[in-house]
């Protein structure tokens, strides 16, 4: 223990003047950390099914991501390809190395560029898959590793996401509960991003602007088909 | 960084002059209030989330040293570097031994107010380190050298022609005539120019919103991307958080970030919410290859140990500098440092001390609004109350001040004899206020300048209320 680390914790214990024995607050803390508890899940973060994922449309448009829909992965190459060609875009993007994404048929476009890997500052558009969306606030969240390199999600200036719809869960609590699930408990991923509509910033005058570092515009392509996620290390 | 706290007077007389800095205040308070009430009658469950959250808190405060000690060796099993610093100065030598190791002459930075507490930028730069603020509002103050003049809208003082100024003095490859009149334009080319920046760090320095225990993960939040950029880009990442940062739970921080957006900016979230935890793993392809989280108390065990422990709740929202009347009117550069509003008002004299900020408990009309929005129900009413005892204690308050509450005091263990002068007084003040020059209003009056040199007084009736009082026999009407 450093010199500073030691005087740290003496002061913080002289200044609680701790009532109760030390081993009874210790023994408090260690059963909170083992068996975490939701607190207040508000009624807007309880949706389920098809009302879940009309609410996550609904807030993830309300804050300025567009979304479509399609029934299978075989559709998101021709729907990429309409998206890029309204935005004005060159035909090419760099998709994350995704395992759950493999089934996309690229070929289908033969014109559209498909790089995969992380993100280089000279990529105008990613694509990504998604853990899980969070109908309370129309939030994606995304979990890095080496199938999805976190400079895909801030780098370009067009993120398109995907979203099986059966991921998406009613609040932030259910995408723990997810989350452990598949990791185990307290095994976290290097980097969580929710992800909450594009890139934003009010610092001139209250403006209201889309696109400060971040990516300026965010699209998410909802799929129906199931796709199980991928095994993962 | 260097405190006016002690000309605080001065500071907002300046600032009440000040007709640019009038303007942004006055688009200040349109702004953020609206949108705050709109986020909360969206969200029935507000209050039982704000009571659940401070409940956290308390919990956490409460047991601060085990849930630090589980954070530091959560995290450290993670793989990030932790370091306990005690103060500004621990917390700045750190930093720089950690830019020594790792070769670094570009440091990015994202918006943090402990940053601004310890003044690193200006340590860094007389190092020879530099350091780029990437948030753009800090970027701009960053141009003009200023300090942020708000928690979480640090550039909310300047209209955009002054960005603009900043932008052309500062931005020499662009042409000098270049069209810079719109919010867009400006935002483009600062995004191109930090863009580089990002690129060319070899550290990256962020705050935290939060620590959890749980995990050993840093939280923070932003909206435009650069923390997560700072976070992401660099080779080597510092973190900087003060002690009462760290909550138990993944929940537990839910909850929290469930108030926090809406009370700061009305927004239901912010556009990031990042979890971070350690370094790149080894099969990653991109992040950072070392992170170092500072835990630094400056200050925060002493006010553990004393009557402003509720405090330290606090999560840096902004909304009682938001809903604050005197703020509204000063701005936040009148405070003198790096907090401001009610939260300035009773964290800058705990941190910094009475004799330099004992003034800024009395910027305040104790309208109670900060506690009313306060996520946290932090009693700041209560506090400025408080601290200003402390100043008065200190004799530290002005000596009309003092003079003044002993003879009223005097007056008031003595109540024929406050009886007596009361009447007086206030009879004669009725009997000149009937007078027809005066036509029921003081214009001036003696000892009461600062009233009557911006209003006039209403002359008061002429009878005290304990003469009208007994008058109907001491009853209700």
């Amino acid at each position: 223990m450093s010199d500073a680390h030691a005087t740290i914790l003496g002061s913080i214990r002289r200044a609680l003047d701790r009532r109760e024995p030390a081993d009874v607050a210790a023994a408090a803390v260690a059963a909170r950390l083992a068996n975490p508890q939701a607190n207040v899940v508000p009624e807007r973060g309880r949706s389920q099914g098809a009302d879940a994922v009309a609410r996550f449309v609904a807030e993830a448009e309300r804050v300025n991501a567009t979304t479509e829909r399609v029934a299978a992965l075989a559709d998101v190459p021709e729907r990429v390809r309409a998206y890029l060609q309204a935005a004005n875009l060159p035909a090419g993007l760099k998709v994350a190395p995704d395992p759950d994404l493999a089934g996309i048929p690229w070929n289908r476009e033969p014109l559209l560029q498909i790089a995969t890997g992380k993100a280089d500052d000279h990529d105008p558009v990613s694509l990504t898959g998604s853990f899980a969306g969070v109908a309370e606030t129309g939030t994606l969240v995304l979990l890095s590793g080496p199938a999805s390199p976190t400079t895909l999600n801030f780098l370009p200036d067009f993120h398109i996401a995907l979203l099986f719809v059966d991921r998406i869960v009613g609040s932030y609590e259910d995408a723990w509960a997810r989350l452990r699930a598949r990791n185990g408990a307290g095994v976290m991923p290097r980097v969580i991003n929710w992800i909450t509509g594009p890139s934003r910033t009010a610092d001139i005058e209250q403006t209201l602007l889309l696109g400060a570092h971040g990516p300026r515009r965010l699209h998410i392509i909802l799929v129906d088909e199931a796709v199980e996620p991928a095994e993962r290390s | 960084m260097d405190s006016t706290a002690h000309s605080f007077v001065a500071n907002a007389h300046r600032a009440l002059h000040d007709a640019k800095l009038q303007q942004s205040l006055g688009r200040f308070k349109e702004g953020f209030p609206v949108k705050r009430r709109a986020a909360v009658d969206r969200m029935p469950e507000f209050d039982a989330l704000r009571q659940a959250a401070r409940e956290i808190k308390d919990h956490a405060i409460a047991n601060l040293d085990l849930y630090l000690e589980r954070f530091a060796e959560k995290a450290t099993a993670n793989g990030t570097r932790v370091h306990w610093c005690t103060d500004a100065e621990a917390a700045r030598k750190k930093i720089l031994e950690i830019c020594r190791d790792s070769g670094a002459q570009t440091v990015a930075k994202g918006k943090s107010m402990i940053g601004e507490e310890i003044g690193i930028n200006e340590f860094l730069e007389a190092e020879g380190i530099r350091p780029v603020e990437t948030d753009l509002g800090e970027y701009i103050i960053q141009l003009r050298h200023e300090p942020p003049s708000h928690i979480i809208a640090p550039a909310v003082h300047l209209s955009k022609d002054q960005v603009a100024d900043a932008f052309r003095s500062h931005h020499r490859d662009y042409p000098e005539a270049r069209p810079l009149e719109e919010p867009e334009v400006m935002l483009a080319e600062a995004r191109a120019v930090l863009r580089q920046e990002f690129f060319a760090a070899e550290l990256g320095i962020t705050g935290a919103n939060m620590l959890v225990a749980e995990t050993g993960s840093v939280v923070l939040v932003t909206n435009e991307g650069n923390g997560d950029l700072t976070q992401t880009l660099p080779r080597v990442q510092i973190v900087i958080a003060s002690l009462e940062k760290v909550v138990p739970t993944l929940e537990d921080a839910t909850t929290i970030l469930r108030v926090l957006a809406r009370s700061a900016t009305g927004q239901d979230l912010s556009v990031y919410t990042t979890f971070t935890t350690g370094p790149r793993r080894s099969d990653d392809l991109d992040g950072p290859s070392e992170v170092h989280v500072l835990l630094l108390d400056n200050g925060r065990t002493e006010m553990l140990g004393n009557e402003f422990r509720e405090m330290l709740r606090c999560i840096r929202c902004g909304a009682c500098i938001n809903h604050c009347p005197i703020y509204a009117a000063v701005g936040g550069h009148a405070y003198g440092w790096v907090y401001s509003g009610p939260m300035g008002a009773v964290l800058i004299p705990n941190l910094i001390g009475i004799e330099e900020a004992g003034n800024l408990p009395n910027a305040s009309t104790l309208c109670g609004r900060c506690e009313e929005v306060c996520p946290m129900q932090i009693p700041l009413p209560r506090m400025l109350r408080q601290l200003r005892n402390r100043q008065h204690e200190a004799r530290k308050s002005p000596a009309a001040v003092r003079y003044g509450l002993s003879g009223w005091a005097f007056l008031a263990r003595r109540p024929s004899l406050y009886k007596l002068a009361m009447g007086l007084g206030v009879g004669g003040l009725g009997r000149m206020g009937r007078l027809k020059r005066n036509g029921g209003r003081f214009r001036r009056l003696p000892l009461a300048q600062g009233w009557t040199g911006a209003r006039d007084l209403p002359a008061p009736a002429g009878k005290t209320f304990q003469q009208m009082w007994s008058e109907r026999g001491g009853r209700r009407q």
